[in-house]
């Protein structure tokens, strides 16, 4: 019952790429025209380690894991860009080739278990059907795969429940049946989009533990899809952090959360109320994301950021090198650095929020 | 977890007392079943002061909220709103005491009629209440401020919630609950919805209008770093019963229970020095509430329970001035700030509950 949190440092320089994003680029056909959702992405995942896309709702994290698995909605496509994995681009194969690649390869974890699984079938039914698909097993056979797999994850009598249709489990069992699934093939890739959001802090730190367990045991590269900053310094490697579509800062967690080099980044580390005094004010951003619909022309925070100047309503500043293995879109990237403590974001972020409120 | 009514209800805006409420569930042909909902719930809520209520989903912080409200109705125990029993009251009376007592609830896209301007939102409370601020005039300053109040333009009244952001929204939905004076807010997961950026803006709100207003909060949240951010005290509840409560920081820095311990040991920290060397997780989920554990309703997942917890249900043990764990209420001190849980085997350092960061 006690567990001993212990970050494995890893090397990166030997760590094999499994997943290398490049310039990706997501639209979405609306009546009023074509809308850009996810801009430019980029981002490298690799084996054993966890890359964690943070940002808010709407900022395209879901999005861009939705391509990476080919599960975009009819009215969504891919623009542009390339999708590796493991050396070979899933975007140029057709679809027979990708189900072949990608069908064994990438297992993807959605948030909300109970929509993700079939009412109608049992969930031994749904955990065999990779196995009868991609391994060519009969009934018996992925019946008894099921059911190990089950076992793997932690559920308890495997082979009575089997047999239980999803609404018969907790939410939290059915979020480990889901990552069965995702992990039945032995995949190189996970992807897990807010695989805890709707389950309880107990029942969170359970299936955390597991994934965990299962990337050491499977030795895969994990994406974490989420919004909770605390759960991606504790659980990823890496991170991106995205913002009305793009990624506005990449790198090691360790160093983007000690010495954030975007003004968001900044922002959203200071908005956490972690050793705040009750009573306190809390900084906060001003304002709220830019609409996909009009994203400013330059920098797209631009609009909410303190440090914004004449050249960051103009041009678009491009991700480049900020620190070791760090990446930032800024462009007042070198001075956020140099000097941390100057830096603007906090004090006046602080007090634009009191002119606002009363 | 008694606490002296005579003595408390001087500055106490909330009083309750041993609430219990179950709800009938059918039980396919079995016919049908009690759920416990709540069971014996004591708690006060003073003057300006913000109680926070702790708790996985399913343990009865909705119900309890929804009977403070009077929109469930106790099968026992006492409710006193300034020493008045809310439920005793009839006609007038009674709705003037529904002013004082207002809610904002957690999805602001929801909880606002997407027909209705934000002006008329704000101010359909008046509709009811025609009593204050009689007339078209009054009424449309008393909007003026409470827009100003929660820092939208006087201009925002003209328009559709669907022209606002989350955190807009939610701001309109304080502005309603503030709209006729209320003596306690209950906030249902007030932030929950809104992102992170937005969220810090709507809890400053709130805090300023509290320091500027007086009212007292209730506010329930499953994001333990914003109630240890926004609350005086807390209310741990687990299956319908508060199981620790105490000063916010007591609570969570040494906390008693051991259920309250896993929560605060598992939950996520963004600053790796505060992360706990040995992490608590628990087995399991929350046992069904039709079917209460015997004894201690915790035993179940609890690393501690041992055979009494399974035949008897814990005493409230408090911990004394001098930090020492002991069985029942202190003697010494005011009722209401006491750190309390209900444990037969409380735990006993911080470092038990699994808080002590490595290095």
């Amino acid at each position: 019952m006690m567990e001993v949190l212990d970050r494995q440092t890893r090397d990166t320089s030997t760590a094999k790429a499994v997943l290398a994003v490049d310039g990706l680029d997501v639209d979405i056909r609306t009546p009023s025209g074509t809308v850009r959702v996810v801009g430019n992405v980029s981002f490298t995942a690799y084996q054993g380690q966890t890359l964690a896309l943070l940002g808010e709702s709407g900022c395209g994290k879901s999005m861009t894991a939705k391509a990476i698995a080919g599960l975009l909605d009819p009215v969504a496509s891919v623009a542009g860009g390339t999708v590796q994995l493991e050396g070979r681009d899933l975007n140029s194969m057709s679809p027979r080739q990708r189900r072949e690649v990608a069908g064994p390869g990438l297992g993807i974890v959605f948030q909300d278990a109970l929509t993700a699984l079939n009412p109608v079938y049992t969930v031994g039914t749904q955990l065999g059907e990779a196995f009868r698909i991609h391994r060519g097993m009969n009934k018996k056979q992925a019946r008894a795969q099921a059911i190990e797999l089950m076992r793997r994850v932690g559920i308890p009598e495997p082979e009575v429940r089997v047999s239980a249709y999803p609404h018969q489990f907790s939410g939290g069992m059915r979020q480990r049946i889901l990552i069965a699934m995702a992990v039945a093939l032995g995949p190189r890739l996970l992807i897990a989009d807010e695989p805890t959001t709707a389950l309880d802090v107990t029942v969170q730190a359970q299936i955390m533990e597991l994934l965990r367990r299962l990337r050491e045991e499977e030795d895969m590269a994990v994406v974490l899809i989420t919004h909770d900053l605390a759960v991606v310094a504790e659980e990823a490697d890496d991170v991106c952090i995205m913002y009305a579509g793009n990624v506005v800062e990449s790198g090691p967690v360790a160093t983007v959360f000690s010495t954030p080099t975007h003004p968001y980044t900044k922002g959203l580390l200071e908005s956490v109320p972690t050793h705040a005094v009750r009573g306190d004010d809390l900084s906060s951003i001003p304002g709220s994301p830019p609409e996909l619909k009009n994203i400013p022309a330059g920098c797209v925070y631009a609009d909410r950021c303190p440090m914004a100047a004449a050249i960051c309503r103009e041009v678009r500043p491009e991700l480049r090198p900020s620190g070791e293995n760090q990446f930032s879109a800024c462009h007042f990237s070198e001075s956020l650095r140099a000097d941390p403590a100057t830096a603007p974001a906090g004090q006046a972020v602080a007090s634009t929020q009191h002119e606002e409120t009363p | 977890m008694s606490t002296n009514i005579a003595e408390s209800t001087r500055h106490n805006v909330l009083e309750v007392q041993d609430l219990s409420k179950s709800f009938t569930v059918s039980a396919g042909s079995g016919g049908s079943r009690k759920l416990k909902a709540l069971d014996g719930i004591s708690l006060s809520v003073g003057k300006g002061e913000t109680l926070g209520l702790v708790g996985e989903s399913g343990c009865g912080k909705s119900t309890l909220a929804r009977t403070l409200m009077m929109l469930e109705t106790p099968d026992s125990g006492t409710v006193r709103f300034d020493g008045q029993d809310p439920f005793a009251l009839k006609g007038k009376e009674l709705l003037a005491w529904r002013r004082r007592v207002q809610m904002v609830f957690q999805d602001p896209f929801a909880s606002l009629n997407a027909r209705m301007t934000a002006g008329q939102i704000i101010s359909e409370p008046f509709a009811t209440h025609k009593d204050l601020h009689r007339g078209t005039a009054a009424r449309s300053k008393r909007l003026n401020e409470l827009l100003d109040l929660v820092g939208l333009r006087s201009t925002d009244a003209h328009k559709t919630p669907q022209e606002f952001s989350g955190g807009q929204r939610q701001r309109i939905g304080i502005a309603r609950a503030l709209a006729l004076d209320p003596d306690l807010v209950i906030l249902d997961e007030p932030v929950s919805a809104l992102d992170l950026s937005v969220q810090a803006q709507v809890l400053n709100l709130l805090n300023e209008l509290q320091q500027q207003l007086g009212v007292s909060y209730i506010f329930i949240s499953h994001d333990l770093s914003v109630v240890r951010h926004v609350t005086d005290r807390v209310a741990v509840m687990y299956l319908g019963r508060i199981i620790e409560s105490g000063v916010t920081e007591d609570v969570f820095d040494r906390p008693l229970h051991p259920y309250t311990a896993a929560l605060m040991s598992a939950s996520p920290k963004l600053d790796p020095a505060m992360r706990p060397a040995k992490r608590i997780v628990l087995n399991g989920e929350l046992p069904s509430p039709l079917d209460p554990p015997s004894g201690c309703r915790f035993r179940t997942r609890c690393w501690k329970a041992q055979d009494i917890c399974a035949s008897l249900p814990p005493e409230a043990a408090g911990r004394n001035a001098d930090g020492t764990v002991s069985l029942g209420i202190p003697a010494i001190g005011p009722g209401q700030s006491v750190h309390v849980a209900e444990c037969h085997f409380p735990v006993s350092t911080p470092a038990e509950a699994g808080l002590v960061p490595a290095g």
